[in-house]
């Protein structure tokens, strides 16, 4: 790790002005994927500024039909909220499933959005849930937020707060382990909602995105079995020595077929 | 430098640290309790695994700046002078531990996995130790230690 | 301190572990635990290009960084005279010349020939900084072309990395009688061949590599703390490396060592140089690898592509075999690697079979790639792979089951000859095979492959019935065999006035539980509990002489302490004669306690180590005072352990994973000394069997020899969900040729799991083969095209 300052914030306002007065300030949450890659020193931010311990940032909350998560909530805290199992069980599953159960304990929901590792499992269900991200500064649609691999609408300086989510128990996620990293090889979102099915796919290596094509099959009353992989543009996916694009698509195919069987 | 203050097994420690110092190296290099042990760089091997209040934790991915203000507790602070903590005692016992370079982060992991599944079975203990690699054990006889462990910890309880 | 208990053991049971008190509790001491006064860190900068010309190296602002105390370069270690690593082997190509064996030093010097070759060493006061001023050092190369490929690599026109080998052949050597297999062949009913490859592995021990050396002026010497496995070898060797006066003036001491699997037996460039820097110094210097530098630079595994064939007569009996092997030995020559690849590979290549005509042609071959040395089995399970899966396609040449054509092969008599050399010592391999396919419920098979097809799975079995060669002796053969080193091992016991025991033993423990079995040993001889005896060992300035621990070594270590407990004894019965005015050998020892019926008298052993040092009751100028008793033992012979494992494997068609879903093994080690132990080392050997098998791989780019798999989230380790629990059974036949019949279980695990993995998969599969690892894509593309097919 490179020579670097770390300041924790008693309050949000610090934290903006932390972030705003440094161009090479960072935020800091779980640190779950951050610290690695600073021991590789593949990244030199000038200083962590510290948000883990923020009030404005805890706690899940009821919030109209759905929940409301703080954005530093951890993992483990997500898959074990009663809150979250009754309105909306899916996303306890796919949080108790996140790394292992050290980086649960560690990582948050806002940190792993707002780095949208094209591996990660949280953007999948944000994604296919329609949820709602209310930043320091706005609040975004998910469609809006995540803008393509490690890439999000957040500017400098701006940080996630919260994650709104519409509650749903006809929801699954499922996730196929990389056998090396345990990352998402490909992980895959399927809900039935009021509007329709929605399906959000991630580990195809560009980062995560929804199937429309299988959603509009399904509600127009297309049968699970039907969903076909050659109907999945290739072009989600990339290959490496774990895999190749054309296997990818296959198990994406495969694992939204289990995932729709499993809501259906 | 900075000077921080961190808590642990129950004692408060005043040192001085460089901010990008991990957790790990300031309890190994600073306050010389070596249990703890770094086997990668990824944090993916959980030798290092270590309890920040009460839940495991890596602690080569956390600064020892983050931890204060929370409660650290290491393999060193687990027996009770020389009586060992019985998930300590359920390792000899089952033979759970080859060369002991893992064997503190597995320890601490399965204090951790006892505290969250009184009574765990082998797929739970097997599920649960996705993030600590041992080399020596095929961990046939961790998981029966972590089992036998567990259940000793209940009957304490 | 000593945490054994206040009991008497018997070797042969599972006594718990002695070393478990302090591993437990946080409170073992490995290399990075040491912090000596003085101490300054090192930190290595290495070649990120796999082939490169060093143009120039520029130190002058990393000198400048804070804490930077020095920076040294290859040609600043050639300027002191250090010597280049040495190889420990000496082979002969078939046409009589000697291998061309390439200078490998502590510090490139003019050019770099793998991603993560060491180019220069900063010194400094804290560790960060030294990686700092690391970052900071320029090297300006010139890249040069790649390669990577085994066969590109003795193509015409393929880059050459040493100016001295042309081709990159280190030797094509060969062993057997060609001309007898020739005509085996030509008389053959059935003929079955195979191109396979045996992929390379990172060994990975949990501990990385480690060193603190410091260098005291006022006296010349150095003292250095080291991860490995051998530090009486090391030292020797880092004495003449480094051009120290004398064994005296170096001490190594490896303590508690996590792990080492083969990987911590090479003398290592890195080592040489910190060593080298700590002398240059004059302060304390320690280096402790990062995970990542453990995978560009520990020796990997394995790396072979063979082609293979076996002669078969009508009734399926083994006529002849004929290898050719292609071994990548990296680039450079590790320690021990052309040992590993000729008399521990291709020796073993008939198996558990009676074949009377074999020959083997190996080619080691210079590539691109961190340099291969042993790696757990070392040779061996690239043999027993081979002739496991020509057994397997024999099978079903001939249409009979994979048990019936090994049963119709087997050796059955010994000692056994075979066309390759060694000796095979004992053996019952038919009961060995009938035990493990009863653990393995081999008859209920077919109805789990039903139920498993009625789930929409495909589930194979699959056998492999491995013989290895552990204990290595004579020292006498080994030399005459190209060995650099001897093979004996020494223990020394020591017994105090008051009866307790110092067993001093030159074998080093790093996970196999050498302090619980030596005591058990010495505690059962002596008839003292297990709380008086120490286990002594890993620190040159305690330990008399000794060769360290792998290849399986417990046995030829522990036959030493049985014969120093043997002459313990056996002067305890001359003072005890003196004692009780009897003569020796009307005096009995059992159980601790010598007696003689002449006389109806007792006397106990502490009173007799007592007795032995007082020196009052015996004539001293008979019998010397004290009770030290020390041996060198040098194996008359290997030992040949076999057994036979067996797989069940379940494959989804659909995603093409793999899971093992019961894995059965009966082994034969001779003599077991611990039980509990014993299965703990098949457990862990198993599991890397199966991690080569299923996971494991270390791939480098083919275009720019980039090591792909460099960290755990592209290294496929074995985790303890992908894990079976495992089956074990022994079926001993106690080897001749050492005092315990005892023939060592470290390696076997992993030489016999990976065969009887990949049989099942192909079982499973229906198909002759598949490379390891059997990845899922792999797998899922054969059910495509079969699916495809139907």
């Amino acid at each position: 790790m490179y020579e670097l300052a770390y300041v924790r914030p008693q309050s949000l306002t610090d934290a903006l002005a932390m972030l705003a007065q440094d161009d090479g300030a960072q935020a800091l949450s779980g640190g779950q994927t951050l610290m690695p890659v600073l021991r590789a020193r593949l990244a030199m931010p000038t200083r962590l500024v510290d948000l883990a311990r923020l009030h404005e940032l805890a706690g899940i909350t009821p919030a109209g039909d759905g929940i409301e998560i703080g954005a530093a909530t951890t993992h483990h805290d997500v898959s074990t909220s009663s809150a979250v199992r009754s309105v909306l069980p899916a996303l306890a599953g796919l949080a108790g499933g996140i790394g292992d159960a050290q980086i649960r304990h560690r990582g948050t929901i806002g940190g792993s959005i707002a780095n949208n590792d094209p591996a990660a499992c949280y953007p999948s269900a944000l994604l296919a849930l329609g949820a709602s991200i209310t930043t320091s500064q706005r609040t975004l649609a998910a469609q809006d937020f995540f803008t393509g691999m490690f890439s999000t609408a957040l500017e400098p300086g701006e940080i996630v707060r919260s994650i709104r989510l519409p509650a749903c128990d006809k929801a699954r996620y499922i996730k196929f382990r990389n056998p090396a990293s345990r990352f998402a090889l490909v992980g895959v979102f399927a809900a039935r909602l009021p509007g329709g099915y929605r399906i959000a796919i991630t580990g195809g290596g560009n980062g995560v995105f929804r199937w429309q094509e299988a959603e509009q099959h399904l509600d127009s009353g297309g049968s699970v079995s039907a969903i076909a992989e050659e109907r999945l543009d290739i072009g989600n996916f990339t290959g490496d020595l774990h895999g190749s694009a054309e296997y990818r698509r296959h198990i994406a195919a495969v694992t939204v077929r289990q995932a729709i069987s499993a809501i259906t | 430098m900075t000077a921080i203050t961190l808590n642990v097994n129950g004692a408060s420690h005043a040192i001085d640290v460089e901010d990008r110092t991990l957790l790990v190296h300031a309890l190994r290099d600073t306050l010389r309790l070596t249990g703890a042990h770094i086997g990668c760089d990824t944090s993916q091997c959980g030798a290092c695994t270590v309890h920040i209040d009460g839940r495991a934790v890596k602690s080569c991915t956390v600064l020892a700046a983050q931890a204060v203000d929370s409660e650290i507790r290491t393999i060193e602070g687990l027996a009770k002078g020389a009586d060992l903590h019985p998930m300590q005692a359920a390792f000899r016992e089952h033979h759970g531990l080859q060369c002991g370079f893992c064997t503190p982060g597995m320890i601490m992991m399965a204090v951790d996995i006892a505290r969250r599944h009184p009574r765990p079975d082998d797929a739970t203990v097997r599920a649960e130790l996705e993030g600590n690699l041992c080399r020596c054990t095929g961990y046939h006889n961790i998981v029966k230690a972590v089992i036998a462990g567990a259940a000793a910890m209940e009957g304490l309880a | 301190m000593n945490a054994a208990p206040s009991t008497t053991a018997k070797f042969g049971q599972s006594v718990k572990r002695v070393e478990d008190s302090r591993l437990i509790t946080g409170n073992g001491r490995y290399v990075d635990d040491l912090l000596l006064p003085g101490q300054t860190y090192a930190a290595f900068v290495r070649s990120a290009h796999a082939h490169a010309r060093i143009a120039s190296i520029d130190t002058s602002s990393a000198a400048q960084m804070p804490g930077v105390v020095r920076i040294l370069t290859g040609q600043d270690l050639v300027d002191a005279g250090l010597a280049p690593l040495p190889c420990g082997w000496n082979l002969d190509s078939v046409d009589g010349t000697p291998a061309r064996v390439a200078v490998h030093r502590a510090l490139a010097t003019d050019a770099v020939r793998f991603v993560g070759e060491p180019v220069a060493l900063v010194i400094a006061e804290t560790r960060n900084q030294a990686r700092d001023a690391a970052d900071a050092v320029f090297v300006n190369y010139e890249e040069l072309p790649t390669v990577v490929d085994l066969r590109a690599a003795i193509a015409p026109d393929a880059p050459q990395l040493h100016a001295d080998i042309p081709q990159n052949r280190a030797f094509t050597w060969g062993i057997g009688d060609a001309a007898q297999v020739d005509a085996a062949f030509a008389r053959a009913s059935h003929k079955v061949g195979i191109e396979l490859r045996n992929n390379r592995l990172v060994p990975n021990a949990m501990e990385p590599r480690a060193i603190n050396a410091e260098w005291r002026t006022f006296d010349r010497s150095m003292t250095i703390h080291l991860t490995h496995q051998n530090p009486i070898g090391m030292r020797v060797m880092f004495m003449m490396l480094l051009g120290l006066e004398s064994e005296n003036h170096l001490r190594v001491v490896s303590p508690d060592v996590g792990g080492g699997f083969g990987s911590k037996a090479p003398a290592y460039p890195e080592e040489l140089a910190v060593a080298f820097a700590a002398r240059a110094v004059g302060r304390p210097v320690k280096w402790t690898a990062e995970r990542t530098e453990s995978f560009l630079t520990d020796a990997h595994g394995r790396d072979h592509i063979t082609t293979a064939e076996l002669a078969l007569d009508d009734q399926g009996h083994f006529l002849a075999i004929r290898v050719h092997t292609l071994a990548n030995f990296g680039a450079y020559v590790s320690t021990s690697n052309a040992l590993v690849v000729s008399y521990m590979y291709a020796t073993m290549l008939t198996g558990q079979y009676n074949i009377p005509a074999a020959h083997a042609l190996v080619e080691g071959i210079y590539t691109n790639t961190c340099p291969v040395d042993a790696y757990r089995g070392a040779g061996r399970p690239e043999a027993a792979y081979l002739i496991e899966r020509l057994a397997n396609l024999a099978a079903q040449e001939i249409g009979v089951d994979q048990a019936e054509i090994r049963r119709r092969n087997f050796i059955r008599t010994f000692p056994h000859q075979t066309p390759l050399v060694y000796c095979y010592d004992s053996g019952d391999y038919e009961g060995c095979l009938d035990a493990a396919l009863r653990l393995a419920d081999y008859a209920g098979f077919e109805s789990r492959r039903a139920e498993a097809r009625a789930r929409g799975k495909l589930r194979g079995i699959g056998l492999s019935a491995y013989v290895e060669a552990c204990g290595i002796g004579p020292s006498r053969l080994l030399a005459s065999l190209g060995g650099a080193g001897s093979m004996w091992e020494s223990c020394e016991i020591r017994v105090q006035p008051a009866g307790s025991v110092e067993v001093l033993t030159g074998a080093h423990n790093h996970g196999q539980g050498h302090q619980t079995v030596y005591a058990q040993l010495v505690s059962e001889r002596f008839g003292i509990p297990m709380d008086r005896i120490t286990v002594i060992q890993g620190d040159t300035d305690r330990i008399q002489a000794g060769t360290g621990t792998y290849g399986s070594r417990a046995s030829v270590g522990l036959s030493a302490a049985a014969r120093s407990c043997d002459k313990i004894i056996s002067k305890g019965r001359e003072i005890v004669a003196c004692m009780l005015g009897v003569e020796p050998d009307q005096v009995d020892f059992e159980d601790g306690i010598y007696s003689s019926a002449a006389t109806n008298q007792t006397v106990a052993f502490a009173e007799m180590a007592h007795a032995a040092h007082a020196a009052a009751s015996f004539p001293t100028d008979r019998i010397e005072p004290g009770l030290v008793a020390t041996t060198f033992f040098d194996p008359p012979n290997f030992t040949y352990p076999a057994g036979v494992h067996v797989c069940e494997v379940e494959i989804d068609p659909e995603t093409g994973v793999t899971e093992v879903v019961a894995f059965n093994a009966a082994d034969d080690f001779g003599t077991v000394a611990n039980p509990m132990i014993v299965e703990g080392q098949v457990h862990g050997g198993v599991t890397q069997g199966i991690g080569q098998a299923l996971w494991e791989n270390a791939v480098y780019d083919p275009e720019t020899a980039q090591l792909l798999t460099a960290s755990y989230m592209d290294y496929g380790m074995p985790r303890a969900d992908s894990l079976p629990e495992f089956g074990l059974t022994f079926w001993p036949s106690p080897t001749p040729v050492n005092p315990l019949g005892m023939k060592g279980c470290g390696e076997a695990g992993a030489i016999g799991s990976p065969p009887a993995v990949i049989n099942a998969v192909c079982d499973a599969l229906g198909i002759a083969h598949m490379d390891m690892p059997a990845s899922p894509e792999k797998i899922w593309r054969i059910c495509r095209q079969r699916s495809e097919m139907a």
